[in-house]
């Protein structure tokens, strides 16, 4: 499983595209892919445009070789799923109702044993377990971001893509999460797309790490250790910081004088 | 870990199944309850008025009418031409405005969204204010008010979906919008009213509130097969309603097509309620509040929440059209003063002592 992307520029004002140019290959052997980057770099806008949610001005994204625009939307709904970083009031639908729509374009109107399975597994594994009949906008917001990611997961796609799906976690529950994705490309071979703003939590648990700076372009694409430098971390974020290293990987250590 | 492979524990996993069940019986009973309180309420509605027929006597008129061995000429007619359709349109024209109020607010992730913040009630009520004040029709005959009011309610959803069409389809430029065609229509509507003669304002006044004292067979059968197909319509839309509830980029991402969905539901309600309140005047309050009170019991799921709505909606206008013909005798009122002047302090009584659980 492949998604390529070509010659991508894309923006929502044709005279000011937030992406520009932009050439990548995500495998399902990439492992756990991190994309980080300065606010309003476009981040959210590539995997946007990966899931056909932002139209391309020019170029093209590909899945196994077929343009996503050409593919029906069950039809991508089905390859990928989408965990969105902000998301509407879910009114009085309870944590079980709202994961479960995860399971829209499998379940018919009764919900199948192994639907059940599948959400139970995905609320267990993301800690809601006993919050099944609560209603989701009575949750705090890490547990609301939870839930989002447990629909995401009940979804079973081949390729999932998270906009900042930790950014209301504790560290705990971060590196949790980034983990359990990491697992979850290694076991299943999905291809997992996350924004992340922790530069140290994407060092640390990413196989890949893919690194987008300004005007729209990508400043680096490798594993941890190739692309997570001084350089890079200036070039993208305009800061001075000192590298170390930490079982293994590196860490970023921001210096206070630079900002 | 492999969270996908390893199968949960036995006991677990029946909880969840146990829980889900529950759930679901839970939300079937409620519309059960609701359809047989409705039934009940029918039946006060053909025994109770002016002339007290009573209940066990209306009961077997009715029976009597269905097995063709009517004993009372009088009465049969009485019940099968006057009381029984009123009842009958009173529970359609409730069911069809809490289903339009509970798809509009589903759709636009707004509780306030009904046929009010539409613009389709300020619509209906000029073409209505236009009949009754400068005699200006579309049709002539006896259906030229309710066709004035039908054509004028689609013109503000027409402006709406034009306007959606500019600037995207958002719930919020739609909402906004309709409350402004709310505002351009109800200023229309003013502008004439103040130039009308007083027994003008009286006849239209009185449509204002809203009321199913009249009507024929001719006028159910039209307004049933009205409500039943728009109401099967957006019964099958339910599920990607649900998916609306999560933003529109989500819901886009789940296969949803979300301004065409957003809009199929709008133009079906608009013609559903057009057609309702055209002949039944304005009847505010339970498009508004019959689905909320569904929501306190059975939650927001609209594969449910839907029929549970219609069944409500039904209950309360045929309950409060039989309470306005009782109460205060020998006067009566019209079905919209007793909704909400019964309806708005029970709604907030559940909204203050009621705990929002599911399952």
């Amino acid at each position: 499983m492949k998604i390529a992307i070509d010659s991508l520029t894309c923006g929502y004002d044709e005279s000011h595209p937030v992406l520009r140019d932009i050439n990548l290959e995500f495998d399902s052997d990439d492992g756990l892919i991190c994309i980080i980057g300065p606010n309003g770099v476009g981040k959210s806008t590539l995997i946007r445009c990966i899931d056909d949610l932002v139209r391309p001005t020019k170029g093209r994204v590909t899945l196994d070789g077929r343009d996503v625009r050409e593919m029906s939307r069950r039809e991508l709904a089905e390859r990928i799923g989408y965990v969105q970083a902000i998301s509407a009031s879910h009114g009085s639908m309870t944590v079980f109702e709202t994961v479960s729509m995860g399971r829209y374009n499998r379940m018919g109107w009764r919900m199948r044993t192994e639907d059940l399975d599948v959400i139970d597994k995905a609320m267990s594994v993301m800690g809601l377990g006993p919050l099944g009949g609560r209603p989701a906008d009575e949750l705090s917001a890490g547990q609301f971001q939870k839930m989002m990611i447990a629909r995401g997961l009940a979804q079973c796609t081949d390729v999932l893509i998270l906009d900042e799906p930790t950014s209301n976690l504790d560290i705990r529950a971060q590196m949790f999460v980034a983990c359990l994705l990491r697992r979850l490309c290694r076991t299943d071979k999905k291809i997992v797309l996350m924004i992340c703003h922790d530069v140290n939590i994407a060092a640390k648990v990413a196989d890949k790490i893919l690194i987008l700076s300004k005007p729209g372009k990508v400043l680096a694409f490798g594993t941890p250790g190739e692309v997570v430098n001084k350089e890079n971390i200036r070039e993208a974020y305009g800061v001075e910081c000192d590298i170390t290293e930490h079982e293994g990987r590196p860490a970023v250590l921001i210096r206070s004088d630079s900002v | 870990m492999e969270i996908w492979s390893s199968p949960l524990e036995e006991g677990r996993s029946q909880a969840v199944k146990a829980g889900y069940a529950r759930s679901v019986r839970t939300k079937v009973l409620f519309i059960f309850a609701c359809m047989a309180a409705l039934l009940a309420s029918l039946i006060c509605a053909v025994g109770f008025g002016p002339v007290d027929i009573g209940l066990l006597d209306s009961v077997r008129i009715l029976i009597d009418h269905l097995t063709g061995n009517v004993q009372d000429a009088i009465y049969d007619h009485f019940v099968w031409e006057g009381r029984l359709p009123r009842g009958l349109l009173g529970a359609l024209t409730g069911a069809g405005l809490a289903i339009g109020g509970c798809v509009m607010q589903s759709t636009l992730n707004n509780g306030l969204a009904d046929s009010y913040t539409t613009g389709i009630s300020a619509g209906a009520g000029f073409g209505a204010t236009l009949a009754f004040t400068v005699g200006l029709t579309l049709a002539t005959g006896m259906y030229a008010i309710v066709f004035n009011a039908f054509v004028f309610s689609l013109v503000p959803t027409m402006a709406i979906l034009l306007i959606s069409r500019l600037k995207g389809g958002s719930p919020l430029v739609m909402v906004m919008s309709g409350i402004a065609m709310m505002y351009l229509f109800n200023a229309m509507s003013a502008i004439f009213k103040i130039m009308a003669d007083p027994n003008d304002l009286a006849a239209l006044y009185a449509w204002q509130l809203g009321s199913v004292s009249s009507c024929s067979w001719d006028d159910i059968a039209l307004v049933f097969v009205t409500v039943t197909l728009c109401g099967f319509s957006l019964q099958a839309l339910a599920s990607r309603i649900n998916l609306l509830s999560a933003g529109d980029d989500y819901a886009k991402s789940m296969g949803v097509r979300v301004t065409a969905l957003r809009n199929a539901c709008l133009i079906i309600v608009t013609l559903m309620t057009a057609i309702l309140v055209s002949f039944t005047g304005l009847i505010g309050f339970v498009g508004l509040v019959a689905p909320h009170i569904c929501r306190i019991f059975i939650g927001a799921d609209n594969r449910y929440l839907l029929a549970a709505s219609a069944a409500m909606g039904a209950l309360v206008v045929v309950a409060a059209d039989t309470a306005g013909k009782v109460l205060f005798q020998p006067y009566e009122l019209q079905v919209g003063i007793i909704t909400a002047f019964l309806g708005a302090p029970l709604f907030l009584y559940l909204i203050v002592k009621t705990k929002k659980t599911s399952w």
